[in-house]
């Protein structure tokens, strides 16, 4: 057996077929592009249309950044790293100002992202139809007529049932004023980080096959009412490291009792507030 | 206070480390060799030859050895090694009718042109543990020592004298006009690839076989079941033929011009045939369903064709009362690295998400609000 694999493990006829559907994707902002998912040596589930993304755009020259769940340590997040350390040899970077490539699962960093940076979302379920409609075949047409009455139905019927709208991650929103897109499952708080932002936004679901993308300054909304306008989480404390007020907090249970505190979710983000830059 | 997010990368070497300690086992015992799995563990080695798409007897037996027998994480492996071999081009299609057959039975004709082959099966056995199932001496064919490659255990097949060319069973049906014609499937450089383009919906007869062909066989046989139980069959299909054998794969290189024998491939061929009698579209008659699958595996290629004539039925009928009629259910859910990966993402760090959900539960229990019908 061949124990010798390609620059960033894809051939190359692969990643010309990805980088197609990524040229296509951009072109139609929000819109599912299908494409040819090669089966990749990690598991469906933990990111291959991510991994396949970042292998088809990454050069030697890129510095990637990999975060889970908004930490560069995390278990997946350290995988991913060491999978495109060893087939592509290159650069690994926390801080998000230095990645040229920002490889994510369920978050956007909170240090603002600048023109020229590509964010990769990992992307489990594309179809931001689809606990509403599971059939493909039927969801295809309900975004080629941009009917999506059923998804203000449900929205209401959370306000009916719930007060509010009761999603509180992968909430959907609506790109260029066209298409309904699921943002990943980010939590909402992190939404209107994609409107009009100066990078890059690429999102690929390698078990369903699908690429879409936001371009850069791309209008990017959460779905609401005029009278139950969008609203993101709010957390009573701060940061129990950084102190910080204005990131999106985890709870951390420190004992037996149950006893609770808050930390940034986004870990380079609260060393750097704590004067103690990431590596 | 950082412990609960740091240290991944030691916890995941720590953990690649175990693996490999439990994946040897007690070193007292002898280590397993790649060629007693290919001969002893042959069909294992078929099943994930077949669901992992590439025929590749070696790639299949180290697969099973690394996953530590787990079937499901071996196919997965061959998958991963799969999809990084570049495709050069089709074969010509493989013709069963000249398949050299190790087993061959029909349910729907005593006699049948060629003979009934019962060949080696389980079928007829006692399924009794035996403390030494081969406690007779060893069959005459044990050429194959370990220095033998290890495809060479077709040698081990007891090929009795057999026709050159066995026709098929279905023939004689179609041969009297009983038999509805089947979608026809585009050959060769015309056939569609799984592996290379999405799953779309509706699905061309060839995706679909291929889909089949490599999807978990548990949820083949599961699905097909649900067909023979009424949910979606309203009388017994029958078994046409089943065929076990191997066949002879040509291939032309663009710059020969001309075809050559490039080796030869096991497979598993079944043709169901089911009663038809939809008066108000077509004369009454019978149409049939295909397997066909790597390596010798029965049960698969049969719950195959089961499935390949329910799923056909939806365009004829336009009804998907149950989910194995239903090609987009059966056929986005068959895939077992797909589901295996989707369903064992859920031990992932799922904290911000979850965390969503506490800051949504929480603040509703602020609301003053009382819920309307929730006391």
């Amino acid at each position: 057996m061949p124990l010798s694999y390609n620059f960033a493990y894809l051939d190359e006829q692969s990643k010309k077929m990805i980088r197609r559907s990524i040229l296509k994707a951009i072109a139609i902002p929000g819109f599912q592009v299908p494409f040819g998912g090669r089966e990749m040596p990690l598991p469906y589930g933990w990111g291959t249309g991510g991994i396949q993304l970042t292998a088809a755009i990454i050069g030697p020259d890129d510095r990637l950044k990999v975060i889970d769940q908004g930490s560069d340590d995390t278990v997946n997040a350290i995988s991913i790293k060491a999978f495109f350390k060893k087939t592509a040899g290159i650069a690994i970077t926390e801080e998000t100002k230095e990645a040229t490539i920002i490889q994510t699962r369920h978050r956007i960093p909170e240090t603002p992202l600048q023109k020229g940076q590509i964010m990769v979302f990992q992307v489990p379920i594309p179809e931001p139809l689809q606990f509403i409609e599971p059939k493909k075949s039927q969801t295809v047409k309900m975004h080629g007529f941009e009917e999506y009455g059923s998804m203000h139905v449900k929205l209401y019927e959370d306000i009916a049932k719930f007060g509010r709208i009761a999603t509180a991650f992968d909430y959907p929103v609506q790109v260029h004023q066209r298409y309904i897109m699921s943002p990943s499952p980010i939590p909402k708080y992190d939404n209107p980080k994609l409107h009009r932002s100066p990078a890059v936004h690429l999102f690929g679901a390698g078990r369903e096959k699908r690429i879409y993308a936001v371009p850069p300054y791309t209008d990017v909304v959460s779905l609401d009412f005029e009278d139950y306008p969008f609203e993101l989480e709010k957390w009573d404390g701060a940061c129990a490291v950084c102190g910080s007020t204005d990131s999106f907090l985890d709870e951390i249970i420190t004992d037996d009792t149950g006893t609770r505190v808050f930390i940034c979710s986004d870990t380079e983000y609260c060393k750097k507030n704590t004067g103690n830059p990431a590596p | 206070m950082y412990v609960a997010v740091k240290g991944g990368e030691k916890a995941v070497k720590n953990s690649q480390r175990l693996v490999a300690k439990k994946r040897r086992g007690d070193i007292s015992v002898q280590k397993i060799s790649m060629d007693q799995i290919a001969n002893q563990l042959g069909l294992g080695v078929d099943r994930v030859m077949a669901e992992g798409s590439l025929y590749d007897v070696t790639a299949a037996a180290m697969a099973i050895q690394q996953a530590q027998g787990d079937m499901t994480e071996a196919v997965f492996l061959v998958r991963a090694f799969r999809t990084t071999l570049k495709r050069f081009g089709n074969s010509i299609p493989v013709q069963t009718t000249k398949m050299t057959a190790i087993r061959r039975v029909s349910g729907i004709f005593k006699d049948i042109p060629g003979g009934q082959i019962l060949g080696p099966t389980y079928d007829y056995t006692h399924r009794l543990i035996e403390p030494d199932p081969d406690h007779a001496p060893d069959p005459p064919c044990d050429r194959h020592t370990d220095t033998a490659p290890p495809d060479k255990t077709a040698a081990c097949d007891d090929i009795s004298p057999l026709p050159e060319e066995l026709p098929r069973v279905i023939d004689i049906l179609q041969a009297q006009g009983l038999l509805q014609q089947d979608e026809t499937t585009p050959p060769g450089d015309a056939a569609e690839d799984l592996t290379r383009q999405p799953l779309a919906f509706p699905v061309s007869r060839n995706l679909r076989l291929q889909a089949l062909a490599r999807g978990d066989e548990g949820f083949v046989l599961g699905t097909a079941y649900s067909l023979q139980r009424g949910f979606g069959l309203d009388r017994h299909p029958f078994l046409g033929e089943l065929k076990v054998g191997y066949v002879a794969v040509r291939y032309t290189p663009p710059e020969l011009g001309f075809d050559i024998h490039i080796g030869r491939i096991k497979l598993t061929e079944c043709v169901m045939v089911n009663r038809q009698d939809d008066a108000v579209r077509k004369a009454a008659g019978f149409e049939t369903g295909y397997g066909l699958v790597f390596g010798q595996n029965e049960r698969k290629a049969m719950s195959m064709s089961l499935l390949d004539r329910s799923l056909a039925a939806r365009k004829n009928t336009g009804k998907t009362d149950y989910p194995a009629q239903d090609p987009e259910f059966i056929l986005s859910h068959c895939d077992s690295v797909e589901s295996s990966g989707f369903v064992q993402h859920l031990k992932l760090p799922h904290y911000v998400d979850f965390q969503s959900e506490l800051v949504f539960i929480r603040n509703r229990r602020k609301d003053h609000t009382p819920d309307k019908g929730n006391p």
